[in-house]
């Protein structure tokens, strides 16, 4: 039986290749393994290995030709004469020849998700006043209440209490096995908590503040984020990475981060980034009930602030849906975690000058809620963009691109971004305050949006 | 060069009391204890038919690399495709001790023999390697990224060290489950000189793992050969400062392997937190499939193949005990039938429907 040997691809990215040597002679006999010929690459010379048994009966092309392209039929062998039966005669693998392209050249309709709306709260629920920080610790214990698969680990969260006190109280609760104290080693923790989420678990990573877990990005974006979907949807992922983000207060530049818009970059991850207290726990249960892996960035600076939260037996709120916390017509001020308390303020200033500004809360930075801030487009026509972060490359970015896109018709002005300073956060008390968004800021580009500047 | 194991070892000194009352007393730190248990008899004692399973299964893998390289050089599979080829009777011996539906597997990128070991089906497998919607990730995983949740096996991961951590994670939710099951992690020299393997074993320790770290030392980081990479180069030393016991095993004999990995799975079942092992291995063919391997010679590989070939050291062991070379070459034939039929199953499987291009983004809604 005739065997076809092909010019082989050697390398990712070969098309052709030149036939340096025949090591071979028509008539030799070929044992699997041995180097029939040199065939030089785009990157280097590589020995084709004879797969099959038998006898090479003629070469088609001959030693020193160039530009041979992959897949042509470069020696006939003939299959061993008992081996020749069904056994050694495997036929080598028909020319078929590589996949054509799925006949669809136009890609398909991506999928649109509509975002759910957040629940009714029950007319005469009590508002109770309590901190990001405690919201954030009861949606926690509650979900782990809830869910014995639910554990916590990280650098000082049990014994220590958190090392902001958020984890204050799980570990007298729910024991040294659901609340882990871990040595301080963010690659391997992270690494260890989605393993554990890929194995069935709940895990809750905490890290101590984000800047820390550029150790361990490798493990949420490689490993959690593109998992489900290099495994076809077999391996979920369902770990909660949280923990302070961005700017504290005179830690330097190491320590004073905001890493919304990374991860917000990352098709598999989902990215919260809430306010105020309702948020942080509605959106916490979520995230810790979500099949994906979440990313769930809070802030320091926020932790101690009390806001009002509906008393319910179960708070969770929709993730991927943005909230308006201030409603208004003039114009639309789009921001997320700290930058909402200053948005939240600027629209005070600027009631008093006559603008009437609508404030939205992303919440979610990924899926982001695009629809929100476009009907709000629609009716103010003017847009700001404040953002706890540099303006390169931002979610500040990503809001204008999108207005640009799908909102052009409906702006009186182009966007602006109201953002950090592009210089590492200075430790300088003067400094640093010049670097930081702040309510003035936000003030002044919102005049120039409305032309009153 | 494959390394050679040991077969002697220094008989162990009496250490200095620790400086302070630390958790474990000299007495019981012996990281010798499970070589030494493996080396009073190497050999696992295979029954005939266990013996048979061991050839079929290093054959397959052997029998389905070829043919994905073959399918290679065919343009029928893309990217970066790392072969097992020499390297069988490491995942078939430790793969045969685990139980079945509890233990959990992960490895790196050269995953291929660690599925086919776990009774994987070829088929899905060289369906994966060819890009088609019935490969195993429905295509959209590759050679370096497959899964089986159904066998417990956890990738197939394409960064150098990560299954080291996943795996502690993996261990983790055995041990909080408290299902009796251990994970086995697999990774190589190269991957031994990453920082996480190190934090893990750290955590692994600390925590008493349910973990079975497994080195496959194949002599080559990529192009890289382990005394060039590497200030200690024997690997089995390297969880000492974590208080890891380590093995340090023949991975071209398949009974070793077993024999070694029956000693290392009953130490992590009885609590005792992780072992190390070090698998000294060797693979014929390049990293990838585009690696010329000009970093070795052509006689190295030769010797290995004629006189340490795991496949042929079985052969041998079967044919002393009764077996024909005619019952050896209709195995032969009918693993090489499954694989024909697995590359035809993957040639022939359509491509992924367009719409899956936006699939398996998230798991739910929002």
């Amino acid at each position: 039986m005739a065997i076809e040997l092909k010019m082989p691809a050697l390398s990712p990215t070969m098309e052709e290749g030149t036939l340096a040597r025949w090591l071979k002679s028509e008539g030799d006999e070929i044992a699997p393994g041995d180097i029939i010929a040199e065939i030089e690459t785009d990157k280097a010379t590589m020995e084709f290995e004879a797969i099959d048994e038998g006898t090479l009966t003629k070469i088609m092309v001959p030693e020193g030709t160039e530009n041979v392209a992959v897949g042509t039929i470069i020696a006939m062998m003939a299959g061993e004469g008992e081996e020749a039966g069904e056994a050694a005669s495997t036929p080598a693998p028909t020319p078929a020849p590589a996949p054509a392209p799925a006949a669809e050249t136009a890609a398909p309709a991506k999928p649109k998700a509509e975002p759910k709306a957040d629940p009714e709260i029950p007319h005469g629920t009590n508002m109770a006043t309590v901190t990001v920080r405690e919201a954030l610790r009861d949606a926690m214990a509650e979900e782990m209440r809830r869910d014995e698969r639910v554990f916590v680990m990280g650098e000082e969260v049990a014994q220590y209490q958190g090392a902001y006190k958020v984890t204050q109280g799980l570990l007298d609760e729910f024991g040294p096995k659901r609340v882990i104290d871990t040595p301080i080693t963010e690659y391997g923790f992270a690494g260890i908590g989605t393993g554990a989420a890929m194995g069935g678990l709940r895990p809750i990573v905490e890290f101590m503040t984000f800047n820390f877990a550029m150790q361990a990005i490798d493990h949420i974006i490689n490993s959690a984020a593109k998992t489900n979907y290099m495994s076809g949807g077999q391996m979920r992922c369902p770990v909660v990475f949280r923990g302070p983000n961005a700017a504290a207060s005179r830690v330097g530049a190491q320590h004073s981060q905001n890493y919304g818009p990374w991860y917000a970059a990352v098709p598999g991850l989902v990215v919260i980034a809430p306010y105020d207290s309702s948020d942080a726990k509605g959106l916490l249960k979520a995230a810790i009930r979500s099949d994906d892996p979440v990313v769930f960035l809070e802030n320091e600076l926020v932790y101690g602030k009390s806001f009002e939260l509906p008393e319910l037996d179960d708070h969770v709120l929709p993730i991927g849906k943005a909230r308006i916390v201030r409603e208004g017509s003039d114009v639309t001020i789009v921001s997320y975690s700290i930058g909402v308390g200053f948005a939240l303020e600027a629209a005070e200033t600027l009631a008093g000058e006559g603008i009437d500004a609508e404030v939205i809360d992303l919440r979610t930075l990924r899926p982001l809620d695009k629809q929100t801030v476009l009907e709000s487009l629609a009716r103010t026509n003017r847009v700001v963009v404040a953002e706890e972060g540099w303006p390169t490359c931002s979610i500040a970015s990503e809001i204008i691109a999108i207005c640009m896109e799908e909102g052009f018709d409906h702006l009186d002005a182009p966007v602006l971004r109201v953002c950090d300073e592009d210089v590492p956060l200075p430790y300088a008390a003067n400094l640093e305050k010049l670097a930081l968004i702040d309510a003035d800021r936000i003030v002044n580009a919102v005049r120039k949006v409305c032309y009153k500047a | 060069m494959a390394k050679q194991p040991r077969t002697k070892k220094a008989p162990t000194k009496a250490k200095a009391p620790a400086k302070s009352g630390a958790a474990a007393t000299p007495e019981d730190f012996i990281l010798h204890s499970l070589q030494e248990a493996h080396e009073k008899s190497p050999k696992y004692k295979a029954n005939a038919d266990e013996m048979l399973e061991f050839y079929k299964q290093m054959l397959l893998i052997r029998r389905f690399e070829e043919k994905a390289g073959q399918l290679y050089g065919l343009g029928l599979i893309g990217g970066f495709c790392h072969l097992y080829i020499g390297q069988e009777a490491v995942a078939v011996g430790l793969q045969s001790a685990l139980t079945e539906k509890l233990d959990s597997v992960i490895t790196g990128y050269r995953d291929h023999g660690h599925m086919l070991a776990y009774g994987i089906d070829p088929k899905v497998i060289m369906a994966e390697l060819t890009g088609r919607q019935a490969g195993i990730s429905k295509g959209k995983g590759g050679s370096m990224h497959m899964f089986s949740t159904e066998h417990k096996f956890y990738g197939g991961h394409g960064i150098v060290g990560a299954q080291v951590a996943l795996g502690g994670g993996l261990a983790l939710a055995h041990q909080y489950n408290e299902d009796g099951g251990l994970c086995l992690a697999y990774f190589g020299d190269g991957a031994a000189n990453q920082g996480q393997v190190y934090e893990t074993f750290n955590m692994a320790a600390l925590w008493k793992l349910p973990i079975v770290f497994v080195i496959e030392n194949n002599g080559y980081a990529m192009g890289t050969a382990v005394k060039r990479g590497s200030a200690e180069t024997e690997f089995h030393r390297r969880g000492t400062a974590f208080r890891i016991p380590g093995m340090d095993v023949n991975g071209m004999d398949v009974l070793e392997v077993r024999n070694a990995a029956e000693i290392a799975f009953k130490h992590v079942r009885d609590g005792n937190g992780p072992v190390l092992m070090e698998l000294n291995t060797y693979r014929y063919r390049g990293h990838s499939m585009s690696d010329p391997a000009k970093y070795r010679t052509r006689e190295e590989v030769q010797d290995v193949r004629d006189h340490k070939d795991p496949i042929e050291g079985l052969k041998k062991v079967l044919l002393e005990n009764g077996k024909t070379e005619e019952d050896l070459k209709a195995i032969d034939k009918e693993i090489r039938k499954i694989v024909a039929e697995a590359a035809d199953f993957s040639e022939s499987s359509p491509e992924p429907e367009a719409s899956e291009l936006y699939t398996d983004v998230l798991v739910e809604e929002y």
